[in-house]
């Protein structure tokens, strides 16, 4: 499977580019889905420890609105990225540090209740944050170059597709670690990884801390590429999106939530501009459907696909 | 080097108006098989608990290698060099058998890199070894939640051996484990522990089992220790066989 998995995920790539040349409009779609794909990456490390967070688009909106705030001073995407997935990761660390100690609905309520302070606080930090008319964001550097908007789009695209990849191998590498394998082991005993001598407050902390710097860059890329950033970004709703979509790919592979945040954005744009009022209905009947019969979500269809045929 | 590994003194503690250990006095001295035996409610398991971190005594101190660790955490205890397997065998149930023993090694051998497998080539060879010495090696590859309760009880076990402890305590290692089979899997126990000059204490309720492997035995009656010996001395008393051993033989019947 190991070798099938770096098989579709060099498809995938390249059934990406195809896309994005063929329909340049969806570039933005794509580049958007594989922005949230490495938020989601970061949900599956903590959905391995049987932890839930609704409360990632925290993580999300603290990337896009540090892009927002440095891009004046700081016009270089290149730049901009990696501040602003450090700086979301000493954020995740310092929370982290304080809802580790907590479990299940604990865990997943904190999250929600301390991404909505931040939301609140986007909004109503008129002075500073421009509340809910968001700050925009101009066309920042690219490797010193000054680029054409459609050049900094396929830039942005490709930047995107090669962190997707680099961080799904990563994250591919880092559970089938001792430390991945102790995230599962906390869902199922947790007790006895103390009673090796594994610390899993450190074991949840690292994971949270590494989803936590995912959230920041797929934030950072948000914002470059949407380039207007609102409080919208961290609200609740983004949060279980990116759990909707982790579900929706499966928890099983890193590939899962590429596929997933590939399909709820295009069934989004589809949906959206076909059936405009009911364009969450059919998400809602997509997942229902992936939950009923493919419960181990679109990756886990694809797997036993694939087992059928060999 | 002193005889004595583990030493515990005056340990108290109370659940509510039960006394689980209503001041315990215990040397363990260093390569012996130390038996616990009594009713359910002596406090047995409590006094694991207490050694192990778990559970903190409300008063007492426990010394290991002469240094008090009463009160500290699981895995400060565990990095000391002391170890425990459990009465309901804890087990990664979403994880292989072999996975389970390779998790140990890691947490023994940690810190590591977060980009190498934990199936690496020297883990895996320690962790099959060991499987093996526990005549473990078919089920190797079975996750741990498919298994009988003698091999769970088992690997359970090799999870704790596989540590490398000093100290060893086991809750009831045989209680699921079918009759025919208790005696080949205490001596396959004695023999693996034996070899890693590993002291053990463990809580038992098979006479037989005490008779035949333990160097002492203690006998616990209502969070005190009521009578400690070799076996043959302590298991022929009259008043141990009136309220211990009776009570098992019933139970057991």
């Amino acid at each position: 499977m190991r070798r099938t998995e770096t098989l579709l995920a060099i498809g995938g790539a390249a059934l990406l580019v195809l896309l994005a040349i063929l329909a340049p409009w969806l570039r933005f779609v794509l580049t958007i889905a594989l922005a949230k794909g490495v938020a989601v990456l970061g949900i599956l490390l903590l959905l391995r420890a049987g932890q839930v967070s609704f409360g990632h688009a925290l993580y999300l909106s603290f990337g896009a609105y540090t892009v927002a705030f440095l891009a004046p001073a700081m016009p270089e995407a290149l730049i901009l990225m990696p501040v602003a997935m450090l700086l979301s990761g000493l954020l995740g660390l310092v929370i982290g540090l304080f809802v580790s100690r907590y479990r299940d609905i604990f865990f997943s309520m904190l999250n929600l209740a301390i991404s909505m302070v931040f939301y609140s606080l986007l909004e109503k930090l008129y002075h500073y944050t421009k509340g809910t008319d968001g700050i925009r964001v101009g066309v920042p550097r690219f490797l010193g170059m000054a680029l054409e908007r459609d050049q900094f789009e396929w830039a942005m695209f490709g930047t995107a597709l090669v962190l997707a990849l680099a961080i799904g191998c990563f994250v591919r590498l880092y559970l089938a670690s001792p430390m991945g394998q102790a995230l599962s082991a906390i869902k199922t005993r947790e007790t006895r990884l103390e009673f090796m001598g594994l610390p899993a407050r450190a074991v949840l902390l690292s994971a949270y801390v590494l989803s936590a710097l995912m959230g920041g860059l797929a934030g950072s890329i948000i914002a470059m590429t949407t380039r207007h950033v609102t409080p919208l970004l961290g609200y609740w709703t983004v949060s279980g999106e990116l759990v909707f979509i982790a579900i929706l790919g499966g928890a099983g592979a890193a590939l899962g939530p590429f596929l997933g945040a590939v399909t709820f954005e295009l069934v989004r744009v589809y949906a959206a501009a076909s059936f405009a009022d009911a364009w969450q209905a059919i998400l809602g009947l997509v997942l229902l459907g992936v939950i009923l019969f493919f419960s181990r979500g679109l990756w886990g269809m694809v797997e036993s696909l694939w087992r059928r045929r060999a | 080097m002193s005889d004595v590994l583990l030493s515990a003194q005056g340990l108290r503690l109370a659940f509510g108006g039960v006394k689980a250990a209503d001041g315990i006095d215990l040397d363990v001295r260093r390569g012996e098989f130390l038996a616990i035996i009594g009713p359910n409610g002596a406090g047995k398991t409590t006094f694991i608990n207490m050694t192990t971190g778990y559970l903190r005594p409300q008063a007492g101190i426990i010394t290991y290698e002469g240094q008090a660790i009463t009160g500290m955490a699981p895995r400060r205890i565990v990095a000391r060099g002391i170890a425990r397997s459990f009465q309901l065998p804890q087990l990664f149930t979403e994880h292989t058998v072999l996975e389970n023993v390779a998790l140990a090694i890691a947490a023994r051998e940690g810190p590591w890199s977060p980009l190498a497998p934990l199936l690496r080539p020297r883990w895996r060879e320690e962790a099959v070894d060991l499987l093996e010495r526990f005549g473990l090696t078919s089920i190797a590859g079975a996750r741990a939640d498919a298994l009988n309760e003698g091999a769970r009880k088992l690997a359970d076990i090799a999870m704790a051996v596989a540590l490398k402890p000093r100290l060893l305590l086991m809750d009831e290692p045989t209680s699921g484990v079918a009759a025919n089979e208790k005696m080949e899997v205490v001596e396959t126990l004695a023999r693996v522990l034996r070899a890693a000059q590993v002291t053990a204490v463990f809580v038992e309720h098979d006479m037989d089992v005490v008779e035949r492997f333990a160097d002492r035995v203690a006998v616990w009656s209502q969070g005190r220790i009521a009578a400690l010996g070799p076996p043959a001395e302590v298991l022929s008393d009259p008043q141990v066989q009136r309220d211990v051993i009776g009570i098992e033989r019933h139970a057991a019947a």
